[in-house]
């Protein structure tokens, strides 16, 4: 299926993915052969399939709960770009911030 | 005895124990040839030289000093280069991007302590295609990766550093990690063996997400002699992965005995198609004879739908990896491109940072699992990915392994498929499908094309054959040369 410009650009807000204009052409169009291709997989009839969600057997059971050494804060925080109090520092999530 | 750099797992171990060499000798020989051919080959993003000595001493002292030499760590002294995707603790971790550029993890991945506990020597780290997505590590952010055997073609990819790094002997094995063939489709371009574990095998914990329903962690060596002795070491169990399995870890030991008489082996017709390079099919059928010579018995299987599973793989695999990556924002890790407010921080850092295959994939991701798309794509696949998954159990009722061409053609030229990503996707049709199953993989060495350049067998098994498996492999490598070349650098 063919995807338009507008396809493009809700998908690259969802993605959090700042795309050039020739990015984006090139994205919808590259994406478009793609998405033909993958269009192959409607040729099966899968009304009686089940999904296949994990590979293996799930095994999930409980662990004991007990405390364990988590990784030092320092060596966290020392891979971070901005930091500030031992926490994260980020730009305002609201226009308008401090 | 021959040169240092061009010794196989095992003879290093026997070298090792009989003293005919030092750990330290041993990684200085391999820093030296680095030093000599990296720059040429972009193998390695990063090498430890001052670390890799320190341990091979360590390594060195520890023998001198044990009192029973049985009891020594199965893997002391052997260097090992790690694919720059897995975490070992104060060095870099690119994943060959940008938007890591400067991470350092302060922990090892299990799978490198594993090993680093089974006393390996760590040389350092192997270029890859970015996040692990490509065929070729042309999508590297730090520069291609050539092939050792013609350095104007790729590797492979992903891991195409570690098997460059094993080809041209700047490590005698490397640890890989196969999503959609990238263990198995550079070993094959490189002439190495090249062992992806079924899921659930080895542990992921510190491997950087990228298909988490797929993503495995695999071997490149020069045999399956060698892989056996590296897996060994690193599988089993991980409270800290909970898709690995409660099974005890393999103790697989190869030595002259192995047999494939009676072994029953399926040759799936699918695998034969428009496209298959003509010197792939007549190396890959000559295994299959010599096999079938060896006492092996040979028969005809269907894997009926085959054909869905590159697009079935294009829709899971950057589904997967749209939500792992959202991961890096610029917030706790790499690059940061400072903006006035969040979101716009968020998307330009994303912008900047990723290369165009991982903007491609987490495009398609996010679209696939997008509302009003998700029956349509991620639905469809995940029920066609049932399908393949069911006709591999029907052949594995037949047959004991499936043998086929591991890629449809020998290592391409650098920059042939730089604007058409799905011909690059094509390169991986013969790989993908045992991701998608879950099921072991092993590419070997089955012969060379009229250029010299290698042709791979792929050896599928059933989950968690990895034994069979090496056992056939190491019985066809004991009645065949194709693993002993090396390329002349």
């Amino acid at each position: 299926m063919a995807l338009s410009r507008e396809d493009v650009d809700h998908i690259a807000l969802l993605a959090r993915l700042h795309l050039s204009d020739e990015e984006k052409e090139r994205y919808r169009r590259q994406l478009s052969d793609i998405l033909a291709h993958v269009d192959k997989l409607k040729e099966l009839d899968t009304a009686a399939v089940q999904p296949m969600s994990s590979v293996a057997v799930p095994q999930s059971r409980l662990r004991p709960d007990e405390p364990s050494p988590a990784m030092p804060r320092a060596d966290l925080l020392g891979n971070a770009p901005d930091t500030a109090a031992e926490q994260f520092r980020v730009p305002p999530v609201l226009d308008g911030g401090p | 005895m021959s040169e240092l750099h061009s010794l196989s797992v095992s003879q290093i171990l026997n070298g090792l124990a009989a003293g005919d060499f030092s750990s330290r000798e041993l990684a200085q020989a391999y820093l030296k040839r680095i030093a000599a051919l990296n720059p040429r080959l972009n193998a390695y993003l990063y090498v430890d030289a001052a670390g890799a000595l320190a341990a091979a001493e360590a390594a060195d002292r520890q023998r001198a000093g044990a009192k029973d030499p049985a009891g020594l760590p199965p893997l002391l002294g052997l260097p090992i280069a790690v694919k720059d995707v897995l975490a070992v603790a104060g060095m870099p971790a690119t994943c060959g991007s940008r938007i890591l550029e400067g991470f350092v993890p302060s922990y090892n991945a299990t799978s490198v302590q594993r090993l680093l506990d089974a006393g390996v020597v760590i040389l350092g780290k192997t270029n890859t295609d970015e996040f692990a997505m490509g065929s070729s590590t042309e999508n590297s952010a730090y520069g291609i990766t050539r092939n050792p055997w013609d350095e104007e073609r790729v590797p492979g990819g992903s891991s195409g550093g570690s098997a460059a790094a094993v080809a041209a002997g700047l490590a005698p094995a490397a640890l890989g990690t196969d999503t959609g063939g990238s263990v198995r489709q550079p070993a094959a371009f490189c002439g190495l063996s090249g062992l992806k574990t079924s899921y659930g095998r080895v542990s992921r914990y510190g491997l950087v997400a990228f298909g988490s329903s797929l993503d495995t962690v695999g071997v490149l060596a020069h045999s399956a002699q060698d892989a056996a002795l590296v897996l060994n070491a690193m599988a089993g169990y991980d409270p800290r992965d909970a898709t690995t399995l409660e099974q005890p870890a393999p103790n697989i030991h190869l030595n002259g005995n192995a047999s494939v008489k009676g072994l029953r082996i399926g040759v799936p017709r699918e695998y034969f198609i428009e496209g298959l390079q003509p010197e792939v099919e007549a190396a890959v059928r000559a295994a299959i004879a010599q096999f079938e010579q060896l006492g092996a018995q040979v028969q005809e299987v269907s894997l009926p739908h085959t054909a869905y599973a590159l697009p079935v793989y294009y829709i899971i695999a950057p589904a997967e990896a749209s939500a792992n990556l959202a991961r890096f924002d610029g917030v706790r890790y790499g690059l940061r491109i400072e903006q006035d407010n969040l979101i716009e921080m968020f998307s330009r850092t994303r912008g900047q940072g990723f290369g165009p295959e991982v903007k491609r994939r987490v495009m398609i991701g996010t679209y696939a699992l997008s509302a009003g798309y998700y029956d349509a794509y991620y639905g469809q696949a995940q029920k066609v990915r049932t399908l393949i998954r069911d006709d591999f159990a029907r052949v594995f009722e037949q047959v004991d392994l499936i043998a086929a061409p591991a890629t449809p053609g020998s290592a391409f030229p650098i920059g042939a498929h730089a604007e058409d990503p799905l011909q690059m996707y094509l390169e991986d049709v013969f790989t993908l499908p045992a991701n998608l199953a879950g099921v072991p993989g092993l590419s070997i060495p089955a012969g060379f094309d009229s250029t010299g350049l290698p042709l791979g067998l792929q050896l599928l098994g059933p989950y968690f054959s990895e034994e069979r498996l090496l056992a056939a492999a190491h019985a066809y490598q004991q009645a065949s040369d194709h693993h002993t070349r090396r390329p002349q650098l």
